[in-house]
């Protein structure tokens, strides 16, 4: 299926948020999940489903000032 | 003490983490700073990539408050998406809200940062927010409920110093009761001083300490501007004149009167 991760266009096999982390071999630990702009909590990674067209952004920590 | 929203600090220097030549020297620079607040930001992270946690683990290091902020949001919905995340990664209400008008001037968009000040203080955030020297802006963001408000100097990261000091002292003036920080454009310890010393409660700077050529030295430079400014203020500065007055005393000056 085809989503966007990051505003890059991917094909995905895994249909739910921490199928995806494993797929793309997310190691981290420190994530925030947005699903077409919303916050997607922790609490639900393993139980939301996702569709084609899903806008996905996985976010770090970074420096700021 | 200067207080942020509930919590109280004894540090008025808050710093950024971003620019610094080495994890290493952020550290030391933070530590010499004696800053109790720094900001970070949030960025996409790409697959594989630790880059969040190896950052995240330095800062936690340090045992600092987190002020996470919105930069480089453009527009509302981003900022307020991006404060959301914010507060789920970090687990914190407090957001350093960034809405930007302007890619060259990093100018704040202050119509959207009132909106999203709006949106986000009515879901529960404790709201800092970016903006220009402009009092109805301020006391816009004030009515939606922001008890910080920080202004600008001079554009992010230009180390031009105070370029409207009455628009600030206007400011200070009219908000007594708000905690005012000024928020980037400083780039030496005395203009930190400066606005310690027409009142402000904080200042907030990073670019001026981390690109400095001793980072480290830099910092506690800052650390001393912002004291010096505050006792100065706490002091009660003297007010500008336009004529001399002589500080010697006049009477008994010799051969006074003599010349005919």
């Amino acid at each position: 299926m085809r989503v966007t991760i990051n505003g890059e266009a991917r094909e995905i096999v895994a249909t739910r948020i921490d199928a995806l982390l494993n797929e793309l071999e997310y190691e981290g630990s420190h994530f925030a999940i947005a699903l077409n702009f919303d916050v997607l909590p922790k609490s639900r990674w393993a139980e939301t489903h996702l569709k084609a067209g899903d806008e996905i952004e996985i976010i770090t920590p970074r420096q700021g000032g | 003490m200067v207080k942020f929203y509930d919590r109280e600090f004894s540090s008025r220097l808050l710093i950024g983490t971003a620019l610094y030549p080495s994890p290493k020297i952020m550290q030391d620079a933070i530590r010499a700073s004696g800053s109790q607040i720094v900001t970070v930001s949030l960025r996409r992270e790409s697959a594989g990539g630790k880059t969040g946690d190896a950052f995240w683990s330095l800062i936690r290091e340090l045992d600092v408050t987190v002020l996470p902020n919105t930069a480089g949001c453009k527009t509302v919905r981003e900022a307020v998406t991006t404060a959301k995340l914010a507060r789920e990664l970090f687990g914190t209400p407090w957001v350093k809200l960034e809405v930007i008008a302007d890619n060259d001037t990093l100018q704040p968009d202050v119509v959207g940062l009132v909106e999203a000040a709006t949106i986000l203080i009515k879901d529960g955030f404790e709201v800092f927010p970016y903006c220009t020297d402009d009092l109805g802006v301020a006391l816009r963001l004030v009515d939606a409920g922001c008890k910080v408000v920080m202004p600008w100097a001079a554009p992010i990261g230009s180390a031009k110093g105070i370029v409207n000091r009455d628009g600030l002292r206007l400011l200070r003036d009219r908000l007594p009761d708000i905690t005012l920080v000024v928020d980037a454009g400083l780039g030496a310890p005395s203009h930190a001083a400066q606005a310690l010393e027409l009142g402000y409660d904080a200042v907030l700077l990073n670019t001026a300490i981390a690109k400095a050529d001793d980072p480290v030295a830099m910092a506690n430079a800052f650390r001393l501007g912002v004291e010096a400014g505050r006792t100065a203020y706490q002091a009660g500065l003297m007010e500008a004149r336009d004529f001399a007055s002589p500080s010697t005393p006049v009477v008994g000056t010799p051969f006074w009167h003599a010349v005919s």
